[in-house]
């Protein structure tokens, strides 16, 4: 029953998250800072996350194929395969589950325990929209961004990781990364980022929207944005797969 | 005017709010008072629109509130200012900011007229000066102060104060108090204050509204307060030694 409750009061808020915003440059102003917030100032944990992830499938699939049997190209193959059809969709939004959606949900909490969106609805002003629609588009702007950089970044760490070890040529790297590219599974990759972006914003948001009580309760709100956020991108993760991929 | 008529609200079972019967006159500072508990937040909620009744109606000036969808209260709220307890200063944004918030979502004038508008109500607050500086830059009074000038940026006609002394020490709640009973008689608002404290209630409450047991035990003005019979009221405003000393002094 309680889930039901909570569904029902997720769709409530997302319904009025979506009505048409008071004023459309403000809303424009405010997604901008949002794409900022959420994206910029995300680059350099996810080029990190990226550049070693990146790196370490090199060397480990490197460490795998240590027989003749299997050509060196693998390596690039693999590594690219990884980042664009796994690390990068999925494991980079699960990361900024913990970055962006706690962020999120203790702004909003915050703002929800010092009667600040008490304030907003008592001018007129839809809290919701206000609140969570610059944050949703700006998120669905600047994940699929970040991703691609995500991957670029990955496969160029194993490119240079492979050359620096010795354990595959720029040459053999460059033939297993052109080997039987899919454009599709860049799209696939970004369908998927999307999708995410969206639970994540939406998810805490919800959970920081509906907070009572506390400093404590934002706190509790902020951990259920980031466990509720990371179960949802897996469960969809499996669903979005088997819907586009085989 | 704003009239409560009939108003019934419970929260799983339990009534907070029985058949509260209430009016609060324009150009008037009207109080509601009561002990912790006593459902007076609640009333004030449900008055707003924050809270939904689950009978009886709540008309501004004979426009039926309680039973508009949130589109047309939407043109009601534009004329609600209300003073939070705590401030409800938006944090990331600077005094200025902050005052200039409603005109900004809701007005068309532009950023000269805004500005203009907004260096007046801190100047009527007397918080010019503070324009450029953030909520937790400045003390509790200030803060009030902004919340104030903030309800007025768009000359309300029903302005909501909750708890504004809370918090604060003597000197500046008299300030508080002077703002709202200044801001009530110029621009003949229709002041609803909900308070404990009892100086701001002999100070500057016109009408003053008891609430005991979820209902409005009792009504009248602050002469009629000091020499009222009623026992609950009785225990509720004198219950401070220094209460007792003017009851003492009245006789």
């Amino acid at each position: 029953m309680t889930l039901f409750n909570h569904i029902g009061k997720y769709f409530m808020l997302m319904r009025a998250a979506m009505r048409r915003p008071e004023k459309w440059g403000l809303l424009l102003r405010m997604t901008v800072q949002e794409i900022d917030k959420i994206g910029i100032q995300s680059v350099g944990i996810v080029s990190l996350l990226a550049l070693f992830m990146g790196a370490v499938i090199c060397l480990q699939t490197a460490a795998q194929i240590d027989s003749g049997w299997i050509p060196l190209y693998t390596i690039g193959f693999t590594v690219r395969q990884t980042m664009i059809l796994e690390f990068a969709p999925t494991m980079i939004p699960v990361i900024m589950a913990g970055k962006v959606g706690s962020n999120i949900s203790s702004e909003i909490g915050t703002m929800r325990i010092s009667e600040q969106i008490d304030a907003l609805d008592i001018m007129g002003v839809n809290s919701a929209g206000y609140l969570i629609l610059p944050k949703i588009i700006g998120a669905v702007v600047i994940f699929p961004f970040l991703i691609i950089g995500g991957m670029f970044l990955g496969i160029a760490a194993g490119a240079m990781i492979g050359e620096v070890a010795g354990v595959i040529s720029f040459a053999d790297y460059e033939v297993g990364i052109q080997y039987d590219f899919r454009p599709f599974q860049v799209a696939y990759a970004l369908i998927k980022t999307t999708v995410f972006a969206f639970i994540i914003v939406t998810v805490s948001a919800y959970t920081g929207y509906y907070t009572r009580g506390g400093a404590l309760e934002v706190g509790r709100a902020s951990t259920q944005a980031v466990v509720y956020s990371i179960v949802l991108i897996m469960i969809t993760n499996l669903v979005l797969t088997e819907l586009l991929l085989t | 005017m704003i009239e409560v008529k009939n108003v019934n609200k419970s929260f799983n079972g339990r009534q907070v709010l029985r058949d509260v019967n209430v009016i609060f006159e324009s150009g008037k500072v009207n109080f509601i008072i009561g002990r912790s508990g006593s459902g007076k937040s609640v009333l004030t909620k449900c008055i707003v629109g924050l809270l939904e009744v689950d009978g009886g109606e709540i008309c501004y000036d004979g426009r039926n509130f309680s039973a508009m969808n949130q589109l047309q209260r939407k043109e009601i709220r534009k004329e609600i200012g209300m003073l939070f307890q705590g401030g409800a200063l938006f944090d990331s944004m600077t005094v200025e900011e902050n005052v200039g918030f409603p005109l900004k979502m809701f007005s068309y004038a532009s950023e000269k007229e805004r500005k203009e508008r907004v260096a007046f109500c801190l100047e009527r607050v007397q918080l010019t000066g503070a324009e450029k500086r953030y909520p937790a830059e400045i003390s509790g009074g200030m803060q009030k102060r902004v919340g104030i000038a903030r309800a007025i940026a768009m000359n309300p006609r029903y302005l909501f104060c909750d708890e504004p002394n809370s918090g604060l020490d003597p000197q500046t709640a008299i300030v508080i108090d002077n703002l709202i009973r200044e801001i009530t008689y110029e621009y003949n608002t229709t002041t609803v204050v909900v308070s404990h404290d009892m100086n701001s209630v002999i100070e500057i409450g016109d009408n003053i509204n008891f609430v005991n047991e979820g209902t409005i035990w009792w009504s009248g003005n602050r002469e009629e307060i000091l020499h009222s019979n009623n026992q609950e009221l009785n225990d509720f405003v004198y219950a401070s030694d220094f209460m007792k000393v003017i009851r003492e002094k009245l006789g």
